[in-house]
């Protein structure tokens, strides 16, 4: 047996880190690739609902986000009743949508205008009461292609 | 002179730096979620335009109350059953044939032909109505479940003509290079498929109760 413990007592070879750089890179670069900028701070409570007959959003850069939701963490003093959020602040005017829209129409490029989606993104807490008045204000302006974002999964868990 | 070998340079920071960037882009960042429903909203009509006149029989109601209840044609029903219901509606093809020189006849229906029911698909309208303080997730969960029957029915028409799923036939359309003779010829099968069952999905304004 003596064959294996040679030399008596060793020390114990220190581990080398030389590849740990690249580990930590790799880890790098994935969440480089995989992930996006936070765009603005969400105010309002987000937890979106499911379904399962969802599609891909297509152009990144041609869909414009309307959030809505119950105030957030910290937004207590907007009050307890569901608010919309465009860009960086709620809105206390719904007609505020329609200049959005506006908005949004005009840093776009012409002959892109017509492609342009709205994704509503509403908490699951939400009346559809505030998601009509929505609808309704971008019927006024004439944008009718909008996009429920939903997560994907079974949508009987919405109903409890 | 004598060559000096250039002095290693010292690599172990770089784990460090590596580390602040990538707790840099934990934080900053986030993986978003990028699926959801594509509806299209009705456009608004001048006021002195009539909407046109729909049967009765043509038309599948959907009322959701406050309580998140449904009423589909005026009977209470469950969510589950819902999509099976509006398949059955959407594929009734109640319209004889011989009426009106077979235009109204739907060939291709395998429902079971109730005259009580809708007439053939292009005619077939699905409305929803809900409350204003229907829950949103609810309203979610039952357009999910229209839009599952028209893909439900959809799918069937695609598989009979081309052996293939109506998802898979538009996946190819996106798929194939712009202005080839193939994209126009999924777009003619998808859009084929799409007028055998179109999509007549009515989101009416928030009805108070």
């Amino acid at each position: 047996m003596s064959k294996f413990n040679k030399g008596g007592k060793k020390e114990l070879p220190a581990i080398s880190t030389a590849s740990l750089p690249d580990i930590v890179f790799m880890l790098l670069f994935f969440f480089m690739v995989a992930t996006v900028m936070r765009q603005g701070t969400l105010q309002v409570e987000n937890k979106l609902p499911y379904a399962d007959q969802v599609e891909k959003l297509e152009n990144r850069n041609l869909t414009k986000y309307i959030f809505a939701g119950k105030p957030g963490d910290g937004y207590k003093k907007f009050g307890t009743e569901a608010k919309v959020q465009l860009n960086d602040k709620m809105i206390s005017n719904i007609k505020e949508v329609q200049t959005f829209v506006q908005q949004e129409r005009a840093n776009t490029p012409q002959t892109e205008v017509g492609k342009l989606l709205f994704a509503l993104k509403v908490d699951v807490n939400t009346n559809m009461g505030l998601i009509g008045d929505v609808k309704e204000q971008l019927r006024e302006v004439n944008q009718l292609k909008i996009n429920y974002a939903t997560l994907n999964g079974d949508a009987t868990k919405n109903i409890k | 002179m004598a060559k000096r070998s250039a002095p290693e340079v010292n690599a172990g920071s770089m784990a460090d730096i590596a580390f602040l960037l990538l707790i840099f882009f934990l934080v900053t960042t986030t993986i978003e979620s990028d699926t959801g429903m594509n509806r299209k909203l009705p456009p608004k009509l001048p006021p002195d335009i009539q909407a046109p006149r729909i049967k009765e029989k043509n038309l599948f109601t959907i009322v959701v109350n406050k309580n998140n209840e449904l009423l589909v044609e005026e009977q209470p029903m469950e969510l589950k059953d819902l999509r099976e219901a509006t398949i059955a509606f959407l594929d009734n093809g109640g319209a004889k044939k011989g009426n009106d020189n077979n235009t109204k006849f739907c060939a291709y229906c395998k429902g079971v032909r109730n005259p009580e029911s809708s007439d053939n698909p292009d005619k077939a309208v699905v409305s929803l109505q809900n409350s204003r303080e229907t829950n949103y997730a609810a309203y979610i969960a039952i357009t999910n479940e229209v839009l599952a029957a028209y893909k439900f029915l959809r799918d069937r028409e695609a598989n009979r003509l081309y052996n293939m799923t109506y998802s898979d036939i538009v996946k190819q359309y996106k798929d194939s290079p712009e202005d080839s003779p193939e994209k126009e010829a999924w777009k003619t099968k998808r859009d084929e498929v799409k007028g055998l069952f179109p999509e007549k999905f009515s989101e009416a304004e928030s009805k108070d109760s």
